[in-house]
């Protein structure tokens, strides 16, 4: 925390400096990769590597049109609207789901708490791999293979984890008291739950939903297995994109998807911090 | 008061026993009415059962065996929303994202009272703790002091019948809580509500209670008027509890006419009221308070030597500590008046005392 005080030994300045050098490399190897990507996606030709023109900054170099293709192109707009028709149902069952969860695990008298917990954590932990084959079998037993409640579900699944831990941090520090409080003061546990007990906790169920949905968004492994042509997501077309025709489009697709993530963290996080500030900090 | 008709009870706890862990009674066969419009504090020290008691009053904590009886319906079945009983908790419990005025419209609400009714009822709950100018502001942006009295309104405005307060006053600082001492006992007389009210604090006891009930181990030792508890101990805990109190040990030689003779440790014998001392040849702890023990007494009937040990200047009386028989924590509050012989430190004096104020009670 503390920066350079003039009593600062030599290998203290050293740290100062290496822990900053250090940070800037792990920021640098995070996100460059990303940031390539975007004048990338502006490439007028139809290659993945930096044009002369580009790099002169011509403005021949750029182009949209690999934009055009993503906004007019069918499989594309097939794919973009499976994965708002999915994301956004999977995040409400994990949501509802996870916060429920991890509200009942808050509860002392719950036996086999930690078990449970295991359990429901256990998708965010096990390989991606072997959850995708290990419904792929389940789900084509009871029908849902290849359907859109399947994909939904399976979804749901992965992001129910998320929510499940970031509401219990939030309980973490919430006052049991005000439960009992409101009981005194005739207001039966619903009305409690509803009025007292989900204002205070939103701040953590947005974080969960906000995890659920990317996790969503991004998914291209379960949804390989479980879904079928017809639930075709836009991971997905980026995928067989790669693999089949290596389109710059993918590139476009990326940079829009980036924009989306961000613009959905921003807002949410303004939310969130708005809702705790409301909160305020717990009285005492 | 003490021997109304039964229903004039408003709380009556009948055998009722608590353990958390079937093994061992937190609360050990406890049986206490509450009579209506009365403030009673439950004091002990923590662990002794008192808040296990106010938790199973207010429904949050199953009595293990035993009935409790609000207004002599028995409430073991009736869950704490429906129990209509006002509750001030000791963090205040203030929702934190709702203003003063909503924390204080939420009880009405929930009753389905409608909105200028309820505005109404909350303006004067907020004047009725001073706090009329508060209401759109949150708990976060009070003072502890304010959230406390937020918390008092909010249990009273929808005029229950009993409240329960636990340890409300635990978080303020000693002149503030001193005031709300006063506060919570002037709305209890105002509006005639029951209060049961929880404190380790004995003096907060003293100052605000109708009757105190003492508890220790899960057993009420002393249920008693303030004076009472303070000047007529049942038992020892409940001399060593409340107030400052000498103790000395010693064997009874005889007891007749409620009044014990004692062999003290250390030498000498005095007398004693006979309150819960055995028969001759058991130990007893004699109970004096300080400000009882007079100096350089030639007429009493109990008449000691002691050596002081210690002198403390206190302005309005000097607190002297002494060695008295086998006790070297024997204090006698010296009023500060001429009349008193001046004593020094390292002097024998002779000191004594009436029999009436000199209690025989069990060893601990």
């Amino acid at each position: 925390m503390s920066g350079l005080q003039p009593y600062s030994s030599p290998a203290q300045v050293a740290w100062y400096y290496g822990f900053r050098l250090i940070c800037a490399l792990i920021f640098i190897f995070l996100i460059l990769p990303i940031l390539v990507i975007i004048p990338l996606s502006f490439n007028a030709s139809d290659f993945f590597t930096f044009t002369k023109e580009m790099l002169a900054l011509d403005p021949d170099g750029y182009s949209l049109k690999h934009y055009n293709d993503f906004f007019t192109n069918s499989d594309w707009q097939t794919a973009l609207a499976n994965s708002v028709r999915i994301a956004p149902m999977a995040t409400l069952l994990s949501t509802a789901l996870g916060t429920l969860a991890a509200i009942g695990l808050s509860q002392s008298h719950v036996p086999f708490r930690g078990a449970i917990m295991a359990a429901l954590i256990s998708p965010m932990i096990v390989p991606l791999i072997i959850s995708a084959a290990g419904m792929y079998f389940f789900y084509s037993r009871i029908g849902l293979q290849g359907t859109y409640w399947g994909v939904v579900l399976a979804h749901a699944a992965l992001g129910t984890p998320f929510v499940i831990i970031t509401v219990t941090a939030t309980l973490v520090g919430f006052d049991r008291s005000l439960v009992r409080a409101a009981a005194s003061l005739g207001a039966n546990p619903v009305r409690t739950f509803v009025k007292v007990q989900m204002p205070l906790i939103l701040p953590g169920v947005i974080s969960g939903g906000l995890f659920a949905f990317v996790t969503s968004f991004d998914e291209v492994v379960v949804v390989l297995f479980v879904g079928s042509a017809s639930q075709k997501t836009l991971p997905w077309q980026m995928f067989t994109g790669l693999r089949e025709q290596i389109s710059p489009t993918i590139l476009a697709v990326a940079t829009v998807m980036v924009t989306v993530s961000i613009l959905l963290l921003t807002t949410l996080e303004i939310l969130r911090r708005r809702s705790e500030r409301i909160r305020g900090l717990s009285p005492g | 008061m003490a021997d109304g008709a039964a229903d004039e009870y408003i709380v009556r706890f009948e055998n009722v026993q608590k353990s958390y862990d079937g093994e061992t009674l937190v609360v050990k066969n406890l049986n206490l009415n509450v009579e209506a419009g009365e403030f009673l504090t439950m004091l002990g020290p923590s662990g002794s059962g008192k808040t296990t008691c106010l938790m199973m009053l207010a429904g949050f904590e199953p009595a293990t065996h035993g009935e409790i009886y609000l207004k002599e319906t028995p409430i073991n079945k009736v869950p704490p929303h429906k129990r209509g009983i006002g509750m001030v908790f000791q963090n205040y419990a203030l929702f934190p994202h709702m203003t003063v005025a909503e924390n204080l419209a939420f009880p009405l609400q929930v009753r389905g009272m409608n909105k200028a009714d309820a505005e109404t009822k909350v303006k004067r709950a907020l004047e009725m703790v001073q706090l009329p100018q508060m209401s759109g502001r949150r708990p976060a942006q009070l003072s502890g002091g304010q959230q406390q009295r937020v918390a008092v309104a909010r249990a009273l405005v929808f005029e229950p019948d009993l409240v329960l307060m636990d340890e409300p006053l635990g978080a303020l600082d000693k002149n503030l809580r001193e005031e709300m001492q006063f506060e919570i006992k002037h709305i209890h007389e105002n509006l005639g509500v029951s209060v049961v009210y929880v404190t380790h604090d004995q003096s907060e006891a003293l100052t605000m209670s109708n009757r105190i009930a003492v508890f220790d181990d899960g057993i009420i030792q002393q249920l008693a008027a303030p004076e009472v508890l303070y000047e007529k101990p049942d038992n020892a805990f409940v001399a060593q509890f409340i107030g400052e109190n000498n103790k000395l040990l010693g064997t009874v030689k005889s007891v007749s006419d409620g009044v014990a003779k004692v062999d003290l440790e250390g030498g000498g014998t005095v007398e004693a009221l006979a309150i819960k001392c055995g028969a001759a040849g058991e130990r007893t702890m004699l109970s004096i308070r300080p400000e009882r023990v007079l100096i350089a007494q030639e007429d009493m009937p109990n008449r000691l030597t002691g050596k002081v040990v210690e002198l403390i200047y206190l302005g309005d009386h000097i607190r002297c500590r002494m060695e008295v028989a086998a006790s070297k924590e024997f204090v006698v509050k010296v009023p500060n008046s001429h009349a008193h012989a001046a004593l020094r430190v390292g002097e024998e004096t002779a000191i004594g005392w009436v029999t009436e104020d000199c209690r025989a009670l069990d060893v601990r």
